[in-house]
C-alpha cells in the first residue's frame, strides 16, 4: 500500500507518494528528481546523502521517507541558484574546495547547519561539523578554508543588514 | 525490504495496540541507523514499521528519584550535548558523542544502541558500567532490567522489538566520591566503530577505590565486566599507579577479543585494552583529585 508523504521541500509545500519502508533518498531522487543528493556508499559511511531535516544534517540514505512527514527538507537545490549562489556555495568554488563535486551537496548542507546555528565557528567545531563527510580528492584542506570563508562573507552580509 | 505498512503511534498504548495488531510482524524503529540496513541485508525482518521517534511521553531526559531518566527518543546528539549529563556522566556524554558522525547522531538513540546489542556499543558500553537498568513494556505490563541483562548472544537483545518497548533507561545518580569515565580507541575519530572501548564507575572514599564496575568491548558477546579486575580494584589507592597497571592488567587477561583484519589481531586489542583501563583509571583518579 503507497503512502502519502507530506512535506515541505525547499520552501514548498510537497506531497508524493511513496512506498511505504522507501528511503528518502530514493524518493529524491527517483519520484522527485533531485539528483544534486548523492548517493555514495549506501550505508551512513560517506555522508554524500545529507540532507537537512528542519535544520539539522542526517544521511538521507538511511533515514525512511515517512520520517519527514509533517517536517521540512533542505536539499542543496533549495540553497541558492546558478544566478546567485548561497555564501557556502560561492566560498566552496572560490577557495578550490570542489573538486569532482561528490561530496559537496553534502559538505555545503553540514556546513550551512553549522553557520546557521554558530556564525563563528572554530576550527575545531568545523572540523567536528564535517567529520561525517568523506573527500576523495581535495584533502579537505580547501574545505575548511572555504567554511571560514563563508563564516566571514555571512558574518559581513549580517553586519551590512544591521546597518541598513 | 517488504515493508508494507508505516505507522507513527501518538503514545505508547497506541504503540503497543499497533505491535500487537502486527502479532509480531510489525517492528520498532527509532532512527533507524542500524534498523534500515538490517532490513536491507535480510539480517531483520518486519512487514510494518512502527515509529517511535516523535512519541511526546517518549521524548527527554531528566533526573527523578534519584534517577536519570533517558527516554526511548533520545538521540545521541541530545544526551552528549546537555551540560547536566556531561558533569554527572561523563562517561555517558562521552560514549554518546563518540558514535558514527554528526548525521548519525542526530536521529540514532541510545535505546536503539542497546537493543541493537553490539558487544562496543558505545553507549551500550558506558550504560553497563553506569549499572543502567531498562524499563521495558509489553502487553503483559512493566518490568525494569539490568541493561547488562539484556544481551542474548551477539547483536541478539533479550529484548523483543516486535512485541516490547524500552521505554526508558535509568542511571543511578552517583553519589559523593563516584566517578566515571569513558574511552575508546578507533584508528579515526569519526565514522569508525572502536577497536577496543570501556567505561569505568568508581566509589572511592579518601582516595581509595571501595568498588568498581568496569565494562569492555568488543571482546566477548556483549559489554563484558571483567570480575577479577573489578575485584583487585577494591581498596587500591588511587595515587598507586603500579596497582592500578596491574588492574589493566588484570582486565586484559580477562577480555577475549577476535582477530579482525580491520580492528587488529586479538593479542593488539588485549594490549590496547590494557593500557586504555590504566588509562581510564588514573583520568579516574585526577577526577578524583579535582573533587577533593
Ligand atoms: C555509519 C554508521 C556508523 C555507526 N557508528 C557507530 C559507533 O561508532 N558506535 C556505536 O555504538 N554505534 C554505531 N552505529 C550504530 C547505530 O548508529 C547505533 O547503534 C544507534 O544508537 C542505533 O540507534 P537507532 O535509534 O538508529 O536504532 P534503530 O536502527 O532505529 O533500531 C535498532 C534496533 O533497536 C530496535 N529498537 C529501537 N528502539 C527501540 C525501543 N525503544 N524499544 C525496543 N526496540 C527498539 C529496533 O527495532 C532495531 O532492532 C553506526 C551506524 C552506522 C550506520
Ligand atoms: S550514501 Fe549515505 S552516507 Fe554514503
Ligand atoms: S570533491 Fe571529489 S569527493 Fe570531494
Amino acid at each position: 500500500m503507497m503512502k502519502a508523504l507530506t512535506f515541505t521541500l525547499n520552501g514548498d509545500q510537497t506531497r508524493v507518494e511513496v512506498d511505504p519502508g522507501e528511503l528518502l533518498l530514493d524518493v529524491l531522487r527517483r519520484r522527485l528528481f533531485l539528483t544534486g543528493t548523492k548517493k555514495g556508499c549506501g550505508e551512513g559511511e560517506c555522508g554524500a546523502c545529507t540532507v537537512l531535516l528542519d535544520g539539522q544534517p542526517v544521511l538521507a540514505c538511511l533515514l525512511p521517507a515517512m520520517k519527514v512527514q509533517g517536517r521540512a527538507v533542505t536539499t542543496i537545490e533549495g540553497l541558492g541558484h546558478e544566478q546567485r549562489l548561497h555564501p557556502v556555495q560561492e566560498a566552496f568554488l572560490e577557495k578550490g574546495a570542489v573538486q569532482c563535486g561528490f561530496c559537496t551537496p553534502g559538505m555545503v548542507l553540514s556546513s550551512k547547519s553549522l553557520l546557521d546555528g554558530q556564525p563563528q565557528p572554530s576550527e575545531d567545531e568545523i572540523k567536528q561539523a564535517l567529520s561525517g563527510h568523506l573527500c576523495r580528492c581535495t584533502g579537505y584542506v580547501q574545505i575548511l578554508e572555504a567554511v571560514k570563508d563563508a563564516a566571514e562573507k555571512m558574518t559581513r552580509a549580517e553586519g551590512r543588514k544591521g546597518h541598513a | 525490504m517488504n515493508i508494507q505498512d508505516y505507522l507513527v503511534p501518538h503514545h505508547v498504548d497506541e504503540c503497543l495496540a499497533m505491535l500487537n495488531a502486527w502479532g509480531g510482524r510489525g517492528r520498532l524503529v527509532a532512527g533507524g541507523t542500524d534498523l534500515v540496513a538490517s532490513l536491507e541485508y535480510g539480517k531483520a525482518q518486519a512487514e510494518a514499521l512502527i515509529d517511535i521517534s516523535a512519541m511526546e511521553d517518549l521524548m527527554g531526559f531528566e533526573i527523578q528519584d534519584h534517577e536519570l531518566v533517558v527516554r526511548a527518543g533520545s538521540t545521541h546528539r541530545q544526551v552528549s550535548a546537555a551540560p547536566r549529563i556531561r558533569q554527572l556522566w561523563p562517561a555517558l556524554s562521552k560514549a554518546c558523542g563518540s558514535v558514527g558522525s554528526p548525521q548519525i547522531r542526530n536521529v540514532a538513540t541510545l535505546a536503539g544502541n542497546v537493543v541493537n546489542a553490539q558487544p562496543a556499543a558505545d553507549a551500550a558500553v558506558a550504560l553497563v558500567a553506569l549499572g543502567a537498568r531498562a524499563e521495558i513494556l509489553s502487553s503483559g505490563g512493566r518490568r525494569l532490567e539490568a541493561v547488562e541483562n539484556l544481551y542474548g548472544g551477539l547483536g541478539q537483545s533479550r529484548i523483543d522489538s516486535s512485541r516490547e518497548i524500552l521505554v526508558a533507561l535509568r542511571v543511578p545518580v552517583p553519589d559523593a566520591g563516584e566517578v566515571n569515565v569513558y574511552g575508546r580507541v578507533s584508528p579515526r575519530n569519526s565514522l569508525c566503530l572502536p577497536i577496543v572501548n570501556a567505561a569505568l564507575s568508581l566509589k572511592t572514599a579518601g582516595g581509595t577505590v571501595l568498588s568498581g564496575r568496569i565494562a569492555m568491548g568488543p571482546v566477548s558477546d556483549r559489554p563484558f565486566r571483567p570480575e577479577r579486575a573489578e575485584a583487585a580494584l577494591q581498596g587500591v589507592a588511587l595515587k598507586d599507579r603500579a596497582a592500578l597497571s596491574e588492574v589493566g592488567r588484570i582486565a586484559g587477561e580477562e577480555a577475549n577479543p577476535r582477530d579482525s583484519c580491520l580492528r587488529g589481531c586479538s593479542d593488539y586489542r588485549r594490549q590496547l585494552l590494557t593500557v586504555l583501563i590504566r588509562t581510564l583509571l588514573e583520568d579516574a583518579a585526577a577526577q578524583t583529585a579535582e573533587e577533593a
